[in-house]
Protein backbone atom coordinates (compact mmCIF):
# COMPACT_ATOMS: atom_id res chain seq x y z
CA UNK A 1 0.00 0.00 0.00
CA UNK A 2 1.08 3.61 -0.41
CA UNK A 3 0.43 6.62 1.79
CA UNK A 4 0.81 10.24 0.79
CA UNK A 5 4.20 11.47 1.97
CA UNK A 6 5.42 14.99 2.65
CA UNK A 7 8.83 13.80 1.43
CA UNK A 8 10.15 13.14 -2.04
CA UNK A 9 12.99 10.78 -2.83
CA UNK A 10 15.48 12.75 -4.92
CA UNK A 11 16.93 10.36 -7.46
CA UNK A 12 17.53 10.14 -11.21
CA UNK A 13 16.14 6.66 -11.26
CA UNK A 14 13.17 5.27 -9.42
CA UNK A 15 14.45 3.78 -6.12
CA UNK A 16 14.28 0.06 -5.62
CA UNK A 17 11.57 -0.86 -3.14
CA UNK A 18 11.64 -3.37 -0.29
CA UNK A 19 8.58 -4.79 1.44
CA UNK A 20 8.16 -4.24 5.19
CA UNK A 21 5.18 -4.13 7.49
CA UNK A 22 4.28 -1.18 9.66
CA UNK A 23 1.62 -1.73 12.31
CA UNK A 24 0.71 -4.90 10.45
CA UNK A 25 0.16 -3.16 7.10
CA UNK A 26 2.36 -4.13 4.15
CA UNK A 27 4.37 -1.18 2.89
CA UNK A 28 6.85 -0.86 0.01
CA UNK A 29 9.64 1.50 1.01
CA UNK A 30 12.84 2.73 -0.70
CA UNK A 31 15.79 0.38 -0.24
CA UNK A 32 19.26 1.47 0.81
CA UNK A 33 18.23 3.98 3.43
CA UNK A 34 17.42 4.12 7.13
CA UNK A 35 14.18 2.79 8.54
CA UNK A 36 13.27 6.37 9.50
CA UNK A 37 13.83 7.78 6.00
CA UNK A 38 12.03 4.78 4.48
CA UNK A 39 8.97 5.22 6.67
CA UNK A 40 8.87 9.00 6.15
CA UNK A 41 9.04 8.61 2.40
CA UNK A 42 6.19 6.10 2.63
CA UNK A 43 4.07 8.68 4.45
CA UNK A 44 4.33 7.39 8.03
CA UNK A 45 3.99 10.29 10.48
CA UNK A 46 3.58 8.70 13.88
CA UNK A 47 6.64 6.74 15.00
CA UNK A 48 6.15 6.65 18.75
CA UNK A 49 4.14 8.02 21.66
CA UNK A 50 6.03 9.52 24.59
CA UNK A 51 6.26 7.66 27.90
CA UNK A 52 5.29 10.71 29.97
CA UNK A 53 2.43 12.48 28.17
CA UNK A 54 1.56 9.99 25.44
CA UNK A 55 2.02 12.62 22.72
CA UNK A 56 2.85 11.45 19.17
CA UNK A 57 6.36 11.91 17.84
CA UNK A 58 8.19 11.60 14.52
CA UNK A 59 11.90 11.83 13.61
CA UNK A 60 13.48 15.17 14.38
CA UNK A 61 17.27 15.02 14.06
CA UNK A 62 17.74 12.02 11.73
CA UNK A 63 21.24 11.58 13.15
CA UNK A 64 20.91 9.48 16.27
CA UNK A 65 20.59 12.17 18.89
CA UNK A 66 16.97 13.04 19.62
CA UNK A 67 15.41 9.61 20.19
CA UNK A 68 12.13 10.84 18.71
CA UNK A 69 12.20 8.23 15.92
CA UNK A 70 11.96 5.21 18.23
CA UNK A 71 10.05 2.23 16.85
CA UNK A 72 9.84 -1.47 17.59
CA UNK A 73 11.67 -3.52 14.95
CA UNK A 74 11.26 -7.31 14.78
CA UNK A 75 10.12 -7.36 18.40
CA UNK A 76 13.00 -5.25 19.76
CA UNK A 77 11.68 -2.10 21.45
CA UNK A 78 13.08 1.45 21.33
CA UNK A 79 15.16 1.11 18.15
CA UNK A 80 16.43 4.41 16.80
CA UNK A 81 14.98 4.06 13.32
CA UNK A 82 17.27 6.73 11.85
CA UNK A 83 20.27 4.56 12.76
CA UNK A 84 19.00 1.23 11.42
CA UNK A 85 19.27 0.33 7.70
CA UNK A 86 15.96 -0.87 6.31
CA UNK A 87 15.82 -4.55 5.31
CA UNK A 88 13.22 -6.55 3.45
CA UNK A 89 10.50 -8.14 5.61
CA UNK A 90 11.16 -6.02 8.70
CA UNK A 91 8.22 -6.03 11.10
CA UNK A 92 7.97 -2.48 12.39
CA UNK A 93 5.61 -1.17 15.02
CA UNK A 94 4.93 2.14 16.70
CA UNK A 95 6.83 2.40 20.00
CA UNK A 96 3.98 3.05 22.38
CA UNK A 97 5.26 4.76 25.53
CA UNK A 98 8.00 3.20 27.62
CA UNK A 99 9.33 -0.21 26.67
CA UNK A 100 8.59 -3.28 28.75
CA UNK A 101 11.22 -5.58 30.23
CA UNK A 102 11.30 -9.31 29.76
CA UNK A 103 10.55 -10.72 33.18
CA UNK A 104 9.30 -7.31 34.29
CA UNK A 105 5.83 -5.89 34.30
CA UNK B 1 21.75 50.15 47.81
CA UNK B 2 23.24 46.89 49.12
CA UNK B 3 21.08 43.79 48.77
CA UNK B 4 19.79 42.08 51.88
CA UNK B 5 21.59 38.85 51.16
CA UNK B 6 23.66 37.55 48.28
CA UNK B 7 23.84 33.78 47.90
CA UNK B 8 26.97 32.81 45.97
CA UNK B 9 26.11 29.66 44.04
CA UNK B 10 22.89 28.74 42.29
CA UNK B 11 22.94 24.95 42.47
CA UNK B 12 20.43 22.94 44.46
CA UNK B 13 22.07 24.01 47.73
CA UNK B 14 22.10 27.73 46.87
CA UNK B 15 18.59 27.60 45.44
CA UNK B 16 17.28 25.83 48.58
CA UNK B 17 18.80 28.44 50.87
CA UNK B 18 17.76 31.38 48.69
CA UNK B 19 14.13 30.26 48.64
CA UNK B 20 14.30 29.63 52.41
CA UNK B 21 15.67 33.15 52.97
CA UNK B 22 12.97 34.70 50.80
CA UNK B 23 10.32 32.84 52.83
CA UNK B 24 11.69 34.73 55.85
CA UNK B 25 11.26 38.03 54.01
CA UNK B 26 14.95 38.51 53.20
CA UNK B 27 15.71 40.42 50.01
CA UNK B 28 17.81 37.78 48.25
CA UNK B 29 20.02 37.69 45.16
CA UNK B 30 21.62 34.50 43.83
CA UNK B 31 24.80 34.69 41.78
CA UNK B 32 25.20 31.68 39.57
CA UNK B 33 28.42 31.06 37.70
CA UNK B 34 26.63 29.43 34.79
CA UNK B 35 26.61 26.13 33.00
CA UNK B 36 30.39 26.06 32.64
CA UNK B 37 30.73 25.88 36.42
CA UNK B 38 31.83 22.70 38.17
CA UNK B 39 28.28 22.04 39.26
CA UNK B 40 27.93 19.34 41.87
CA UNK B 41 24.19 19.55 41.17
CA UNK B 42 24.91 17.93 37.81
CA UNK B 43 26.26 14.88 39.64
CA UNK B 44 23.33 14.37 41.97
CA UNK B 45 21.64 11.01 42.15
CA UNK B 46 18.16 12.11 43.20
CA UNK B 47 18.26 10.12 46.43
CA UNK B 48 16.76 11.28 49.71
CA UNK B 49 19.04 8.86 51.49
CA UNK B 50 19.70 8.12 55.14
CA UNK B 51 21.07 4.62 55.54
CA UNK B 52 24.67 4.08 56.52
CA UNK B 53 25.53 7.77 56.62
CA UNK B 54 27.33 9.11 59.68
CA UNK B 55 28.98 5.99 61.03
CA UNK B 56 31.73 8.13 62.57
CA UNK B 57 29.43 11.08 63.38
CA UNK B 58 26.03 10.06 64.79
CA UNK B 59 24.90 13.69 64.62
CA UNK B 60 25.16 13.47 60.85
CA UNK B 61 23.11 10.28 60.80
CA UNK B 62 20.45 12.14 62.79
CA UNK B 63 20.75 15.24 60.57
CA UNK B 64 20.17 13.11 57.44
CA UNK B 65 17.28 11.24 59.05
CA UNK B 66 15.64 14.49 60.16
CA UNK B 67 16.10 15.99 56.70
CA UNK B 68 14.33 12.99 55.13
CA UNK B 69 11.52 13.29 57.67
CA UNK B 70 11.09 16.97 56.78
CA UNK B 71 11.07 16.30 53.03
CA UNK B 72 7.28 15.85 52.68
CA UNK B 73 6.89 19.41 54.00
CA UNK B 74 9.35 20.69 51.42
CA UNK B 75 7.64 18.94 48.51
CA UNK B 76 4.25 20.09 49.82
CA UNK B 77 5.36 23.73 49.91
CA UNK B 78 6.87 23.49 46.45
CA UNK B 79 3.71 21.94 45.01
CA UNK B 80 1.54 24.58 46.62
CA UNK B 81 3.73 27.51 45.59
CA UNK B 82 4.72 26.43 42.08
CA UNK B 83 2.34 23.67 41.00
CA UNK B 84 5.39 21.45 40.39
CA UNK B 85 5.23 17.95 41.83
CA UNK B 86 8.83 16.96 42.45
CA UNK B 87 7.80 13.27 42.63
CA UNK B 88 9.00 12.59 46.15
CA UNK B 89 8.68 8.89 47.00
CA UNK B 90 9.85 7.54 50.33
CA UNK B 91 9.05 3.81 50.29
CA UNK B 92 12.34 2.90 51.98
CA UNK B 93 15.56 1.92 50.23
CA UNK B 94 17.80 -1.09 49.68
CA UNK B 95 21.55 -1.52 49.77
CA UNK B 96 22.62 -4.76 48.06
CA UNK B 97 25.54 -6.99 49.04
CA UNK B 98 27.18 -9.48 46.72
CA UNK B 99 28.81 -11.64 49.41
CA UNK B 100 27.87 -13.01 52.80
CA UNK B 101 30.87 -11.18 54.27
CA UNK B 102 29.53 -7.89 52.96
CA UNK B 103 26.09 -8.62 54.40
CA UNK B 104 27.68 -9.16 57.82
CA UNK B 105 29.82 -6.02 57.52
CA UNK B 106 26.73 -4.09 56.57
CA UNK B 107 24.78 -5.46 59.50
CA UNK B 108 27.57 -4.40 61.85
CA UNK B 109 27.82 -0.87 60.52
CA UNK B 110 24.05 -0.32 60.47
CA UNK B 111 23.81 -1.63 64.03
CA UNK B 112 26.70 0.61 65.12
CA UNK B 113 24.86 3.66 63.80
CA UNK B 114 21.52 2.60 65.27
CA UNK B 115 23.18 2.13 68.69
CA UNK B 116 24.58 5.65 68.64
CA UNK B 117 21.74 7.66 67.14
CA UNK B 118 19.08 8.81 69.58
CA UNK B 119 15.48 8.95 68.46
CA UNK B 120 15.26 5.76 66.45
CA UNK B 121 17.07 4.37 63.43
CA UNK B 122 14.99 1.54 62.02
CA UNK B 123 16.62 -0.97 59.67
CA UNK B 124 16.32 -4.58 58.59
CA UNK B 125 18.84 -7.04 57.20
CA UNK B 126 17.43 -9.37 54.54
CA UNK B 127 18.93 -12.65 53.40
CA UNK B 128 18.63 -13.97 49.85
CA UNK B 129 15.21 -15.46 50.35
CA UNK B 130 13.70 -12.54 52.22
CA UNK B 131 15.07 -10.16 49.62
CA UNK B 132 13.63 -12.20 46.76
CA UNK B 133 10.21 -12.03 48.37
CA UNK B 134 10.36 -8.22 48.39
CA UNK B 135 12.09 -7.84 45.02
CA UNK B 136 11.33 -10.88 42.83
CA UNK B 137 13.50 -9.53 39.98
CA UNK B 138 16.72 -9.49 42.00
CA UNK B 139 19.65 -11.39 40.47
CA UNK B 140 21.00 -14.67 41.89
CA UNK B 141 24.38 -13.10 42.71
CA UNK B 142 22.91 -10.71 45.26
CA UNK B 143 23.60 -12.20 48.69
CA UNK B 144 21.40 -9.95 50.77
CA UNK B 145 20.48 -6.39 51.55
CA UNK B 146 19.96 -3.81 54.20
CA UNK B 147 16.70 -1.90 54.13
CA UNK B 148 15.55 1.17 55.97
CA UNK B 149 12.10 2.72 55.70
CA UNK B 150 13.72 6.17 55.93
CA UNK B 151 15.09 6.28 52.38
CA UNK B 152 13.48 7.70 49.28
CA UNK B 153 14.08 9.60 46.08
CA UNK B 154 12.88 12.57 44.11
CA UNK B 155 13.06 13.92 40.57
CA UNK B 156 16.06 16.27 40.88
CA UNK B 157 15.32 18.11 37.63
CA UNK B 158 11.85 19.01 38.86
CA UNK B 159 13.26 19.88 42.29
CA UNK B 160 15.79 22.30 40.84
CA UNK B 161 13.14 23.94 38.68
CA UNK B 162 10.64 24.15 41.55
CA UNK B 163 13.19 25.75 43.88
CA UNK B 164 14.08 28.30 41.23
CA UNK B 165 10.47 29.12 40.51
CA UNK B 166 9.41 29.22 44.16
CA UNK B 167 12.27 31.61 44.88
CA UNK B 168 11.41 33.84 41.94
CA UNK B 169 7.79 34.07 43.09
CA UNK B 170 9.03 35.41 46.43
CA UNK B 171 11.32 37.96 44.78
CA UNK B 172 14.63 36.07 44.59
CA UNK B 173 16.74 37.48 41.76
CA UNK B 174 19.05 34.95 40.15
CA UNK B 175 21.85 36.48 38.11
CA UNK B 176 23.35 33.92 35.73
CA UNK B 177 26.83 33.86 34.22
CA UNK B 178 28.22 35.65 37.26
CA UNK B 179 31.40 34.36 38.85
CA UNK B 180 32.54 35.87 42.13
CA UNK B 181 36.30 36.30 42.29
CA UNK B 182 36.84 38.18 45.58
CA UNK B 183 34.90 39.34 48.64
CA UNK B 184 35.73 42.14 51.05
CA UNK B 185 33.97 43.30 54.21
CA UNK B 186 33.90 46.85 55.55
CA UNK B 187 31.54 48.68 57.93
CA UNK B 188 29.06 45.83 57.89
CA UNK B 189 28.81 45.67 54.09
CA UNK B 190 30.14 42.91 51.87
CA UNK B 191 31.49 43.85 48.47
CA UNK B 192 31.78 41.05 45.91
CA UNK B 193 34.01 41.44 42.87
CA UNK B 194 32.18 39.63 40.11
CA UNK B 195 32.18 39.27 36.36
CA UNK B 196 29.19 41.70 36.46
CA UNK B 197 31.19 44.29 38.42
CA UNK B 198 31.08 44.97 42.19
CA UNK B 199 27.95 43.88 44.09
CA UNK B 200 27.15 44.79 47.69
CA UNK B 201 25.05 43.23 50.42
CA UNK B 202 24.52 43.10 54.18
CA UNK B 203 24.80 39.33 54.27
CA UNK B 204 26.35 36.65 52.14
CA UNK B 205 25.89 32.90 51.99
CA UNK B 206 28.66 30.93 50.33
CA UNK B 207 26.98 28.01 48.58
CA UNK B 208 29.51 27.85 45.79
CA UNK B 209 30.44 24.18 46.08
CA UNK B 210 34.11 23.73 45.24
CA UNK B 211 34.37 27.52 44.90
CA UNK B 212 33.78 27.84 48.64
CA UNK B 213 37.34 26.79 49.37
CA UNK B 214 38.87 30.08 48.18
CA UNK B 215 35.94 32.37 48.93
CA UNK B 216 35.57 31.23 52.56
CA UNK B 217 39.06 32.28 53.57
CA UNK B 218 38.35 35.85 52.38
CA UNK B 219 35.64 36.30 55.02
CA UNK B 220 37.20 34.42 57.93
CA UNK B 221 35.63 31.05 57.19
CA UNK B 222 37.15 27.64 56.52
CA UNK B 223 35.81 25.23 53.89
CA UNK B 224 38.67 22.99 52.75
CA UNK B 225 36.59 21.09 50.19
CA UNK B 226 37.99 18.86 47.47
CA UNK B 227 36.38 17.31 44.39
CA UNK B 228 35.40 13.69 44.06
CA UNK B 229 34.16 12.51 40.72
CA UNK B 230 30.99 10.56 40.27
CA UNK B 231 30.00 8.98 36.96
CA UNK B 232 26.36 8.56 36.13
CA UNK B 233 24.51 6.43 33.54
CA UNK B 234 20.93 6.97 32.42
CA UNK B 235 19.02 4.36 30.43
CA UNK B 236 16.08 4.55 28.10
CA UNK B 237 12.68 4.76 29.75
CA UNK B 238 10.88 1.56 30.61
CA UNK B 239 7.72 0.49 32.35
CA UNK B 240 7.99 0.57 36.15
CA UNK B 241 9.77 -2.52 37.55
CA UNK B 242 11.56 -1.21 40.65
CA UNK B 243 9.35 0.46 43.26
CA UNK B 244 12.25 1.29 45.63
CA UNK B 245 15.38 3.41 45.37
CA UNK B 246 18.66 1.59 45.97
CA UNK B 247 22.09 2.97 46.66
CA UNK B 248 23.48 2.07 43.24
CA UNK B 249 20.53 2.42 40.90
CA UNK B 250 17.00 3.68 40.88
CA UNK B 251 14.14 3.90 38.43
CA UNK B 252 13.00 7.48 38.09
CA UNK B 253 9.39 8.64 38.19
CA UNK B 254 9.47 8.90 34.38
CA UNK B 255 10.86 5.41 33.78
CA UNK B 256 14.62 5.81 33.16
CA UNK B 257 17.06 3.91 35.31
CA UNK B 258 19.83 6.01 36.79
CA UNK B 259 22.97 4.04 37.64
CA UNK B 260 25.72 5.52 39.77
CA UNK B 261 27.66 5.37 42.98
CA UNK B 262 31.18 5.67 41.63
CA UNK B 263 33.66 7.69 43.68
CA UNK B 264 37.02 8.71 42.24
CA UNK B 265 39.74 11.12 43.23
CA UNK B 266 40.86 12.55 39.88
CA UNK B 267 41.30 16.24 40.62
CA UNK B 268 39.17 18.52 38.46
CA UNK B 269 38.61 16.05 35.61
CA UNK B 270 34.86 15.87 34.85
CA UNK B 271 35.15 13.19 32.20
CA UNK B 272 33.95 9.62 31.99
CA UNK B 273 35.94 6.42 31.65
CA UNK B 274 34.87 3.24 29.90
CA UNK B 275 36.29 1.19 32.77
CA UNK B 276 34.09 2.78 35.44
CA UNK B 277 30.97 2.97 33.26
CA UNK B 278 31.40 -0.70 32.35
CA UNK B 279 31.80 -1.67 36.00
CA UNK B 280 28.67 0.25 36.96
CA UNK B 281 26.63 -1.18 34.09
CA UNK B 282 27.75 -4.74 34.86
CA UNK B 283 26.92 -4.34 38.51
CA UNK B 284 23.47 -3.04 37.59
CA UNK B 285 22.87 -6.13 35.41
CA UNK B 286 24.16 -8.45 38.16
CA UNK B 287 21.67 -6.78 40.50
CA UNK B 288 18.74 -6.87 38.07
CA UNK B 289 19.47 -9.25 35.16
CA UNK B 290 16.36 -8.07 33.32
CA UNK B 291 18.31 -4.86 32.53
CA UNK B 292 20.74 -6.77 30.31
CA UNK B 293 19.37 -5.60 26.95
CA UNK B 294 18.38 -2.12 28.03
CA UNK B 295 19.88 0.80 26.10
CA UNK B 296 21.96 3.50 27.73
CA UNK B 297 21.07 6.95 26.47
CA UNK B 298 23.50 9.15 28.39
CA UNK B 299 26.54 8.95 30.66
CA UNK B 300 28.47 11.78 32.24
CA UNK B 301 30.87 12.68 35.00
CA UNK B 302 30.52 15.40 37.61
CA UNK B 303 32.57 16.68 40.50
CA UNK B 304 30.95 16.40 43.89
CA UNK B 305 31.99 18.38 46.92
CA UNK B 306 33.82 16.64 49.76
CA UNK B 307 34.99 18.02 53.08
CA UNK B 308 37.96 16.28 54.77
CA UNK B 309 35.64 14.11 56.91
CA UNK B 310 32.72 13.99 54.46
CA UNK B 311 30.29 15.91 56.65
CA UNK B 312 28.73 19.34 56.00
CA UNK B 313 30.00 22.70 57.16
CA UNK B 314 27.51 25.37 58.22
CA UNK B 315 29.02 28.34 59.98
CA UNK B 316 28.78 32.08 60.44
CA UNK B 317 32.03 34.00 60.33
CA UNK B 318 33.23 35.38 63.67
CA UNK B 319 35.38 38.07 62.03
CA UNK B 320 32.87 39.05 59.32
CA UNK B 321 29.41 38.65 60.92
CA UNK B 322 26.74 38.13 58.33
CA UNK B 323 28.93 35.85 56.21
CA UNK B 324 27.80 32.24 56.22
CA UNK B 325 29.18 29.16 54.56
CA UNK B 326 27.16 26.10 53.64
CA UNK B 327 28.84 23.16 52.03
CA UNK B 328 27.79 19.53 51.87
CA UNK B 329 27.85 16.35 49.83
CA UNK B 330 24.10 15.65 49.87
CA UNK B 331 22.29 18.71 48.60
CA UNK B 332 19.17 16.75 47.63
CA UNK B 333 18.75 14.72 50.83
CA UNK B 334 19.40 17.78 52.97
CA UNK B 335 17.38 20.25 50.86
CA UNK B 336 14.44 20.27 53.27
CA UNK B 337 16.66 21.16 56.23
CA UNK B 338 18.53 23.76 54.20
CA UNK B 339 15.39 25.54 53.06
CA UNK B 340 13.23 25.17 56.16
CA UNK B 341 15.73 25.17 59.06
CA UNK B 342 19.17 26.43 58.00
CA UNK B 343 17.98 29.41 55.92
CA UNK B 344 15.79 30.81 58.78
CA UNK B 345 18.90 30.73 61.00
CA UNK B 346 20.89 32.60 58.34
CA UNK B 347 18.01 35.09 58.13
CA UNK B 348 18.55 35.91 61.79
CA UNK B 349 16.65 33.24 63.67
CA UNK B 350 17.99 30.78 66.24
CA UNK B 351 20.28 28.01 65.00
CA UNK B 352 18.45 24.76 64.29
CA UNK B 353 19.00 22.01 66.84
CA UNK B 354 22.00 19.82 66.05
CA UNK B 355 23.72 22.23 63.64
CA UNK B 356 26.45 23.30 66.08
CA UNK B 357 28.60 20.21 65.44
CA UNK B 358 28.91 21.09 61.77
CA UNK B 359 31.20 24.08 62.20
CA UNK B 360 34.71 23.93 60.80
CA UNK B 361 36.44 23.80 64.21
CA UNK B 362 36.32 20.00 64.01
CA UNK B 363 38.53 20.13 60.92
CA UNK B 364 41.33 21.82 62.82
CA UNK B 365 42.00 18.42 64.40
CA UNK B 366 44.59 16.20 62.66
CA UNK B 367 43.24 15.13 59.31
CA UNK B 368 41.02 12.11 59.54
CA UNK B 369 40.41 9.69 56.74
CA UNK B 370 37.22 10.33 54.82
CA UNK B 371 34.57 8.38 56.68
CA UNK B 372 31.75 8.99 54.31
CA UNK B 373 30.44 5.63 53.26
CA UNK B 374 27.45 5.05 51.09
Amino acid sequence: MTLTSRFTVISDTAPALVPVTFEGRPLDVPAGTSVAAALLSAGVEQFRTTPVSGASRAPFCMMGVCFDCLVEIDGVPNRQSCMVPVRPAMVIRIQRGARTLEGGS
Amino acid sequence: MPAGCIVVGGGILGASIAWGLARQGVDTTVLDEGDNALRATRGNFGLVWVQNKGISMPQYAAWSRDAAALWPQLSGHLLQETGIDVSLQQPGGFYFSFSDEDVEARRASMQAIADKVPGGYPFEMLDRQELRQRLPQIGPEVAGASFTPMDGHVNPLKLYRALDEAGRKLGVRTVRETKVSAISFKDGIFELASSQGPLRSHKIVLAAGLGNRDLATQVGLHAPVVPTRGQVIVTERMRPFLPYPTNKLRQTDEGSVQIGDSVEDVGFDEGTTTEVLQFMARRAVRTFPLLRDVNIVRAWGALRVMTPDGFPIYEESASCPGAFVATCHSGVTLAALHALRVAPWMAGGPPPGGIEVFNSARLAAPARAAMYVN
